[in-house]
């Protein structure tokens, strides 16, 4: 069974269509590319995906539970992470604190009013924190933090409930090109071990087609190519849409 | 019917004068989102400079019309060097702590004025031209009153013109838009701000000014219409001009039949609109909800960690003092002690919700008041002991910090804190007019400690014990998973609802956890002081505990505790030595505005960290 299956999802900003019929499935451990040009309307599929914005119409179904509608937590609930765009993170809170708040939620261990957090969840975190290479940063606060480590935060806490799908709205953003390769291919390696459905936008070409298992293309709303990298780079309605930009032969 | 005409009539005069203070009160926040407490005090200031103006210069209409806009103009110039002297330096300070500053200059008028003016009340002229009264369906309405009903229409008028035909009018629409574009603007922005302030001022200058024939000149104008004018600008939507116009014609016509159809809840009942109006529009009749800031970053509040070790030692010092120094004091010593303990615990409560939840309230006494309240009706209609008294404090104000905090913690920034305030008066007016119960202004006496607490020494210690007690437990919370869900949800709703967290639920027990707390404190108090009093829930008690937290600093944890201190200290001192108290407060308050920013403890903490490398 597809860990995501989206059927005919459709949202109007006021006059603008920003999503119109969007159908597509992710699989466990597969890496799904979403790409298109500014304003296609990437951030608004992510957001319908996992409750922040209700779909005008169309469903989503998460290991074929239908999942339309709920709010974001209740979709966290049942294992999606994600990042964000524009990076989220508390900016009071250190690396550490801010994976340890993502644990604390999943094990639903919130409401304590007496111990504190600082021994709580600490070594998972921890070790979340290694395996992304941000160990060394642990204790420093996320409001000081570097934007391409903001990311990696991200996807820690992202990573910290044991997800079935990972909603990754640009990862690599702010990012060094070296960076970017390593994260990318790290977050593939997590993906095929623990079989995480991966969704991700991406402006970088090289990050897409080095790293997508498949490929989406976004135009004005509506999906206009489907399939593997070397076919999506062939298409030739993708090669217009990208036009001038030349975006899907180069690095960014 | 005659009447009822007469009675609109009458409430269209007051939503006039209501009108004139609000446009200004609301002009202002539009464009620099300062929430301008000495507004009511231009307004006070108008009506004292028109007395002066009128009765110096030739009667009649030259001397009398002449007074009056001069004196608008005078208050407008008044506004415009304190924009310039304080509130251009604080604009990015946040919005409580420019609150704070302008409290700071109610404080330094009030004081000022009664050293010119005189603290007796003063009877103004009437206007030439419109002593009499005229035939309304066969009754007689004053002149004046008529003329009132009048301005109001044209200065709307005159600013819609203004704002809508002038380049600065544009500016002013474009500004109170989008924060932003404010930046955008560049080099016209100070004048912008300065220019807005000055019509503003003077705004409520004429208000206060035409308000001469109407009623006699007194020193508590300013705290009186701006409660109102507050109420009409958050009715109305923060920054719409035409919102606080049709605010100020319902606010007005309210008080008018209010009387005639409800006596008995005439105090509350602005304020229950108000709750209403909020509840079920978030952002005002006609306000817009603020543009979010771009980004999720939220805040970059300050971190929150153990004390540190000389912190500790401190805390301990003071703690052991406290302990051992009074049994040689004597009892006025002693009891102003246990009023510094509930002082502490009540400014910390305050700070549970203001700092790591991030929300504003301007009605926290409510919680404190309910707290005594609860104690003292259980001693007197149940003849409850102390111990059960104490007890049920914290249960009657946690439960109304339930209720009440359901509605407040959906709304954000100004219009939060303004529903606190109007849950906090509603609270204040049931005290005060629910006579047969709670014994109305009066209050209820004879709420004694039982008799092993009697002495003053022992009550002292017991008070100490559950403060410090208390406090101590909410800066357990602060530290627990709870607290951090706290700030969680005030750094990045979006970020804290992307893993689960519920910031409505979050924030709501936080309100509720805050007011129970208070409610020890407000318990206390009763006990310590043997009578409660409906004041103890009043909007001067509300604001106190700003100032503790305020002046403490907002962004610490010993914030509060010192701020408590720090203000119930002054307070007490100031007022035993010397006449001028509040003068010497607002200017103390101004200057630790202007030079500590982030309060008492928060300058320390810059200090120390300064000195120790970074944190
Ligand atoms: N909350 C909103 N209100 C109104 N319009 C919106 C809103 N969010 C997005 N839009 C519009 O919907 C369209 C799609 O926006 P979206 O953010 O989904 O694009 P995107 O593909 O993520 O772009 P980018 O690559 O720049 O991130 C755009 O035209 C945008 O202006
Ligand atoms: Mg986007």
């Amino acid at each position: 069974m597809a860990t995501l299956e989206v059927q005919g999802l459709e949202k109007n900003f006021g006059g603008v269509r920003a999503v119109q019929d969007v159908s597509f499935a992710v699989g466990p451990g597969e890496m799904l590319a979403l790409i298109g040009p500014n304003g296609a309307g990437k951030s608004t599929c992510f957001n319908m995906l996992n409750g922040q914005l209700k779909p005008d119409a169309g469903s989503v179904r998460l290991l074929g539970q239908d999942i339309t509608g709920l709010a974001p937590r209740q979709v966290w609930r049942l294992g999606v992470g994600r990042t964000f765009q524009i990076t989220a993170t508390f900016g009071s809170m250190t690396v550490l604190e801010n994976v340890q708040m993502a644990l604390l939620s999943h094990h639903r261990r919130l409401g304590g009013l007496w111990r504190p957090v600082a021994g709580m969840e600490a070594a998972p975190a921890r070790a979340l924190l290694e395996r992304l290479g941000m160990a060394d940063q642990a204790g420093r606060p996320c409001g000081i933090l570097a934007y391409g480590d903001l990311k990696r935060v991200e996807l820690a806490i992202a990573l910290a409930n044991e997800p079935k799908l990972l909603l990754m709205d640009e990862p690599t953003a702010g990012m060094a090109p070296q960076e970017r390769v390593s994260l990318m291919a790290l977050t593939a390696q997590i993906a095929r071990e623990s079989g995480i459905a991966v969704l991700f936008t991406e402006h970088d070409m090289d990050v897409v087609f080095g790293h997508a298992n498949r490929i989406l293309v976004l135009d004005r709303g509506r999906l206009i190519a489907e399939g593997a990298p070397a076919a999506v780079r062939a298409d030739p309605r993708v090669r217009e849409v990208y036009l001038g930009s030349g975006a899907v032969t180069g690095a960014h | 019917m005659e009447n009822l005409v007469l009675q609109a009539l009458s409430g269209l005069a007051s939503a006039s004068s209501l009108f004139l203070v609000a446009s200004g009160l609301t002009v202002i926040f539009g464009v620099s989102r300062v929430v301008n407490f000495a507004h009511g005090s231009f307004y006070m200031l108008g009506a004292y400079l028109a007395y002066t103006f009128v009765t110096q210069l030739p009667r009649g209409h030259l001397g009398f019309w002449g007074g009056v806009l001069g004196a608008a103009l005078l208050v407008g110039l008044i506004g415009l060097v304190v924009e310039v002297l304080l509130l251009r330096r604080i604009y990015r300070a946040p919005e409580l702590f420019q609150l704070l500053a302008t409290f700071g200059v109610v404080l330094i008028v009030q004081e000022l004025t009664q050293m010119v003016w005189g603290a007796q009340d003063l009877l103004g002229p009437r206007a030439p031209g419109l002593r009499g009264s005229t035939e309304v369906f066969g009754l007689r309405f004053p002149l004046y009153e008529l003329f009132l009903i009048g301005v109001g229409p044209v200065v709307l008028g005159l600013l819609l013109l203004l704002f809508h035909r002038t380049r600065w009018g544009t500016l002013v629409r474009a500004a109170t838009q989008d924060r932003e574009m404010v930046g955008a603007l560049g080099v016209n922005q100070r004048m912008l701000f300065t220019s807005v302030f000055f019509l503003g001022s003077l705004l409520a200058g004429l208000g206060g000014a035409l308000q001469l024939p109407r009623e006699s000149v007194n020193l508590h104008m300013d705290l009186s219409i701006i409660t109102e004018a507050f109420v009409v600008v958050v009715v109305g939507g923060l920054g719409s001009l035409t919102g606080a116009a049709l605010a100020a014609l319902l606010i007005g016509e309210l008080h008018a039949f209010g009387i005639l159809i409800v006596p008995k809840i005439t105090l509350v009942l602005v304020f229950l609109v108000m709750a209403l109006v909020l509840v079920v529009r978030p952002h005002g009749l006609l306000g817009k909800p603020e543009v979010a800031a771009r980004g999720g970053q939220g805040s970059a509040e300050p971190m929150i960690g153990p004390a540190p070790a000389a912190l500790r030692w401190l805390a301990l010092a003071v703690l052991a003092l406290a302990v051992v120094v009074p049994p040689f004091l004597g009892d006025y010593a002693i009891s102003v002690l246990t009023e510094l303990a509930t002082a502490v615990l009540f400014a910390a409560s305050l700070h549970l919700i203001m700092g790591p939840g991030g929300m504003a309230s301007f009605g926290h006494a409510a919680y404190f008041g309910l707290g005594a309240y609860g104690a003292a009706l259980a001693a007197q209609w149940l003849g409850a002991p102390m111990l059960a008294g104490l007890a049920l404090a914290p249960v009657a104000a946690g439960v109304f910090g339930l209720v009440f905090g359901y509605f407040c913690v959906r709304l954000s920034g100004v219009y939060a804190a303004m529903l606190t305030l109007a849950f906090a008066q509603i609270a204040w007016s049931v005290a005060f007019q629910w006579v047969e119960v709670t014994g109305g202004d009066n209050g209820i006496l004879g709420v004694w400690p039982d008799a092993w607490a009697a002495p003053k020494l022992v009550f002292y210690y017991l008070a100490l014990a559950l403060c410090i007690g208390a406090t101590l437990l909410l800066r357990r919370v602060v530290h627990a998973p709870f607290g951090y869900a706290l700030r969680a949800q005030r750094d990045s709703a979006l970020r804290a609802e992307a893993i689960g967290i519920d910031a409505f639920r979050t924030r709501w027990l936080g309100f509720a956890l805050a007011a129970a707390a208070a409610g020890i404190a407000g318990g206390l108090f009763a006990y310590g002081k043997g009578s409660v009093f409906p004041t103890f829930m009043g909007i001067p008690r509300s604001v106190d505990a700003l100032l503790m937290v305020l002046l403490g600093g907002v962004q610490t944890l010993s914030g509060p505790i010192i701020g408590a201190l720090a203000f119930t200290g002054l307070q007490e001192q100031l007022v035993r030595l010397t006449d001028l108290w509040r003068l010497i407060l607002g200017v103390v308050i101004v200057a630790l505005v202007l030079f500590f920013p982030q309060g008492l403890a928060g300058a320390v903490r810059a200090r120390w960290e300064a000195r120790h490398g970074d944190a």
